[in-house]
């Protein structure tokens, strides 16, 4: 036994644990497999409880599923990289259960070990494992062979090499459509560890079956692959190998294909170089965007600044900004959408002329788009437009927009508007706000939901921490003071809210002079729950007014006062806060 | 029920088991009233769904008596000859799929009756089913539970706590044995059997039941469905399936419960325009992309999900061109179609609709290839029918698995079967009662076989 640091006893129970008849009991074992080993040591670990796990493989999947996990971190516990082979028995045999997930974590620990392992215990150990598992009799077994082969493939011998080369190939000839979509997933991977004299060869054969699949699915994932292999080819290969592919691809039938095509264009754009792009990739990308298929626009149009950066910003104004155009008004609002969250990041891409003259009209119209999610993409990108062209040409635009959303029905888009005030202020500027959004804001305040209105409290924080104290004290204080004498409790309730969030920011001389007086009011409220409202409020100014006479003189009374009140919160939450006070007084 | 190669000569039908009979006087019972019926792809298992939301499972019983003489089941459908012996079944095991809802929003019950049955690959001896009710579809995994036999037993009590589990743990593992998948060597070692655990009784009761099955639902896909669900149908790409209720159908990927894509939307946007139900869907057996879907007038469409991600446009529509023959009141209701179901050859599908059934060639729209009558007879009464209601039964079809045969059902516990290229008339029509092997009387006098329309689909996919 090497290291004992944990009494017996407890590792007794969990061996038991192992095979209780509960299974969160059996899962909590599981989770403490490496404090099991380190008690039984090295040698029983290899000898005992790893050929225990081996036959234990009939479990629940949670059990399966924790126990793939914890074997990929057990090479230390059973004598390290010498002795991990024996971890491969348990966890093949949990590469061919049926439960994905089970599957997927034993791939991974399997390969995690594998890259630890001697070159020649791959060679005798590893190896095999992938072999009889790529010969597997069910295909959950080859599914998982799939992922291996990235790890088995570099230390094999070169005959070796040809094999696995070879057993690839079938697997991506499976009749099992589950097989072929494991092989292509994998392609990239495996791709990678493969000579490039065989990668032009072998490796684009596997490929180009792969993308002439029947399977839709298949070809999907094919599509993730020409990413990731062009990427290891010499551009010319990528030129007469992937890029035929991927326009034949950007043509396909299936518009999931397309769809795949229109999310991963831009990644090609630099493996096939700039005038590849231009004559093959630029127009494929324009089909997309014009694609009859709104899903595939949604794609194109989400990717549209990314491709943009990536051409060179002639041929993006040339060719891609018409088809921009057209989108912005395009039928299916989640096109506009889609394209309202990236389009600003335009802007510093085309260059002041170009923005100005060519995308602020289309930001304009998005700006009056009938689908708020629109607009308030818009809105929310804000800042990298005023970068380059500045927010004025904007402004007169903005202003009705963001008055409509303020004011919109649905009290979500009227949230996600508050959340953009601050970066709007910050923006538009001091006197901009003052005279536009300014009373917005005290409109929010007393919103018919609570969610709004506890937004706009916070908004205001915001905003005064922007702007500063004096700021605030002399635009926002005196209307939201203001609002204390509403007939109405919860508008009250609010602003004692905003109060406690200003404080803070506000500090201790403006607190005491303008906040704490009407606080104190309000505890002369009729309502419960203004006054025990009152009581938390005073606790959490307590710690910014720092000046004990103001305590003792103004907060503690008045708490005293609450502290009798008839209503048993209010008594309650009065002598938290006394108790609070005698603490801070303390110490 | 293997059908010979040689489709001339005609078939020998046999009636050879019963489940679920009757002791003489006893009422059947609501809940056992059998709505759905599938056989696993190979045919070595068949699924029942009742009424009362429970599923059973049969097994073949002399399949491993046959696959132990033959070298692969498809030298065994190439045989010439029927197999000496009758596939028998057996009973597996069952378990309740779906209970009685209450959707307090919709202030509706949902009832647990099981509406359709699917099985979804197989696996190591795993079966997964898909079963669906109104409202609600769930995936089971049916597992053959493992128990390891006690071999040896001390009653020496333990040594120490920490070897609890070497005392079933430890086997001799030779490290220098390669060890291959599934045979991890293991052997009980007696040396260490002194240090036995107090759990014996434990295993020995488990020891007991070896071989029992087991069922577990492994995802539930609900919230989808604003009608009744009446059909689900796997894809061959083995990752995705539809379920199609009276006018939406979704697709699902079988990994992912929490959402689903609806495919086809029928519903127009005021009820009162309401003019046709999808009455059933099924996907093509080999092209992933093409699926196809029946309704109530009378039309079969065929969709393409590759052209769309909505696909209630382009759909290829089999539609028999204005029948000849005075139309009557009845005409629009016999037309509906009650079940659609592919030929394994791809290309051909047939479909049910009350009094024919329909071989539809995919590249034909305009009339089937063939009509089958089923019982001409009735056409005379449909005024009655259509007052008892009979006549919105729905009855079933399906094909054996060479696209020879085809067989639905009618009334009077009577069962069609078609082999193609007869006539409108031929086919054979045979009878089942309670008792296998007895000679068969045709009933015609009342309607004796609602419940037993959904047998029909027993022959569906046997090889």
């Amino acid at each position: 036994m090497s290291t004992v640091d944990e009494p017996l006893y407890p590792i007794a129970v969990l061996i038991d644990e192992l095979k209780n008849d509960d299974i969160q009991l059996r899962l909590n074992s599981i989770r403490r497999l490496s404090t099991i080993a380190r008690a039984l040591g090295e040698e029983r670990t290899r000898k005992e409880l790893i050929p225990f796990l081996c036959e234990n493989n009939d479990d629940d999947d949670e059990v399966l599923l924790a126990m793939a996990e914890e074997l990929g971190v057990f090479v230390p516990y059973v004598g390290g990289v010498e002795h991990a082979r024996v971890l491969l028995p348990p966890l093949e045999t949990l590469c061919t259960v049926e439960e994905t997930c089970v599957r997927d974590k034993a791939v991974e620990s399997l390969c995690r070990i594998g890259s630890q392992m001697r070159e020649n215990d791959l060679v005798d150990w590893f190896i095999p494992l992938v072999k009889r598992l790529a010969a597997g009799e069910w295909f959950t077994a080859r599914v998982s062979a799939c992922g291996l082969f990235h790890i088995a493939y570099p230390s094999a011998p070169e005959l070796l090499k040809t094999e696995l080369r070879s057993i690839y190939s079938q697997l991506c000839q499976d009749d099992m459509p589950m097989v072929r979509r494991s092989a292509a997933s994998n392609l990239g991977k495996f791709a990678a560890t493969v000579e490039s004299a065989h990668l032009k060869t072998d490796i684009m054969s596997f490929f180009e079956d792969l993308t002439q699949d029947d399977q839709d699915s298949v070809r999907l994932l094919a599509v993730e692959g020409c990413a990731a292999l062009g990427k290891l080819l010499e551009p010319q290969d990528c030129v007469s190998h992937i890029l035929p592919v991927i326009v034949n691809f950007s043509q396909d039938k299936s518009w999931r294909v397309r769809y795949m095509v229109a999310n991963q264009l831009y990644e090609l754009c630099e493996a096939v170089g700039p005038e590849p792009t231009r004559t093959e990739l630029v127009p494929a990308y324009v089909r997309l965007l014009r694609d009859n298929e709104a899903e595939v626009r949604i794609a194109a149009a989400g990717k549209v600044t990314k491709f943009c950066r990536i051409v060179n910003p002639d041929l993006a104004i040339q060719h891609i900004l018409p088809c921009v155009k057209e989108l912005s008004s395009d039928s299916s609002q989640h096109v506009r959408s889609a394209l309202a969250s990236v389009i600003m990041g335009m802007a510093p891409v085309l260059g002041k002329d170009a923005t100005i003259e060519q995308l602020l009209p289309i930001f304009l119209s998005l700006l009056k788009d009938e689908f708020p999610d629109v607009r308030l993409s818009i809105i929310s990108k804000l800042d990298q437009v005023n970068q380059v062209i500045g927010i004025d040409l904007l402004s007169q635009s903005l202003l009705p927009a963001i008055v409509e959303l303020a004011e919109d029905r649905h009290w979500r888009v009227r949230l996600a508007i508050i959340e953009y005030i601050p970066l709007l202020a910050s923006q538009l500027g001091v006197g901009f706000f003052d005279d536009k959004l300014g009373a917005l804001c005290m409109q929010w305040l007393q919103d018919k939901v609570h969610a709004i209105r506890e937004a706009a409290a916070n908004n205001l924080k915001r905003l005064a921490e922007e702007f500063g104290p004096e700021w605030a004290m002399q635009h926002i204080i005196p209307q939201v003071l203001e609002i204390i004498n509403n007939p109405h409790y919860l508008y009250r309730m609010t602003i004692l809210h905003a109060i406690s969030l200003l404080a803070p920011v506000l500090g201790s001389e403006i607190t005491c002079s303008s906040l704490l007086p009407v606080v104190i009011t309000a505890s002369k409220d009729r309502v419960p729950n203004i006054k025990f409202n009152v009581a938390k409020v005073l606790q959490s100014i307590v710690p910014i007014v720092d000046q004990s006479q103001v305590v003792e003189k103004t907060i503690r009374p008045c708490l005293v006062e609450l502290s009798e009140d008839p209503d048993v919160d209010v008594r309650y939450f009065s002598n938290q806060a006394l108790q609070a006070i005698d603490n801070v007084m303390m110490s | 029920m293997t059908f010979s190669a040689d489709s001339l000569t005609p078939l020998e039908w046999k009636f050879s088991q019963v489940f679920g009979e009757r002791a003489p006087g006893e009422d059947v019972q609501e809940g056992d009233v059998i709505t759905t019926i599938g056989f696993e792809k190979s045919g070595d298992y068949l699924a029942v769904g009742d009424r009362s939301g429970r599923v059973v499972i049969f097994e073949r019983s002399e399949s491993k008596d046959d696959s132990l003489l033959y070298d692969s089941r498809k030298d065994l459908e190439q045989l010439d000859f029927a197999p000496a012996r009758h596939p028998t079944f057996q009973y597996k095991t069952e378990f309740q799929s779906h209970e009685p809802e209450f959707d307090y929003l919709k202030s509706v019950e949902i009832e647990e009756r099981i509406n359709k049955l699917k099985w979804c690959a197989t696996h190591s001896g795993l079966l997964f089913i898909l079963s669906a009710n109104d409202k609600t579809i769930k995936q089971w995994k049916v597992k053959d539970h493992k128990v390891k036999k006690v071999k040896e037993m001390s009653p020496i009590p333990v040594l120490c706590p920490e070897n609890v589990l070497l005392a079933e743990g430890s086997f001799t593992n030779e490290e220098e044995s390669p060890s291959i998948a599934h045979s991890c060597h293991l052997e009980w070692t007696e040396k260490l059997a002194q240090n036995h655990s107090p759990y014996q009784d434990t295993h020995a009761r488990i020891g007991d039941i070896e071989g029992a099955s087991r069922a577990r639902c492994r995802k539930v896909y609900t919230h989808a469905h604003d009608f009744s669900i009446n059909s689900i149908s796997n894809n061959s790409d083995g990752e995705t399936f539809i379920s199609a209720d009276d006018l939406r159908i979704n697709l699902w990927n079988l990994d992912v419960s929490e959402q689903c894509f609806n495919i086809i939307d029928m519903k127009p946007s005021s009820m009162e325009d309401l003019t046709e139900v999808i009455t059933s869907a099924e996907f093509h057996p080999a092209h992933c992309n093409l699926l196809a879907y029946s309704s109530s007038r009378g039309l079969i469409r065929l969709a393409d999900m590759r052209q769309a991600a909505l696909c209630d446009h382009g759909a290829r529509i089999l539609q028999h061109g204005e029948s000849r023959g005075p139309k009557s009141f009845f005409t629009e209701i016999i037309t509906s179609i009650s079940d659609i179901k592919f030929l394994n050859d791809g290309r051909h599908l047939i479909s049910r609709d009350y009094m024919t059934l329909k071989l539809w060639d995919m590249n034909m729209d305009s009339s089937p290839v063939a009509i089958f009558k089923i019982h001409e007879y009735l056409r005379p009464k449909l005024p009655e029918l259509y007052n008892n209601d009979c006549i919105f039964d729905k009855f079933e079809c399906c094909t054996s698995g060479d696209g020879l045969h085809f067989a639905t059902g009618s009334y009077s516990n009577l069962l069609r079967v078609f082999p193609d290229g007869v006539g409108s008339e031929g086919g054979v029509i045979i009878g089942a009662g309670t008792t296998p092997n007895r000679p068969f009387i045709v009933f015609l006098s009342s309607r004796a076989g609602g419940p037993f329309t959904k047998l029909l689909q027993g022959i569906e996919d046997h090889p």
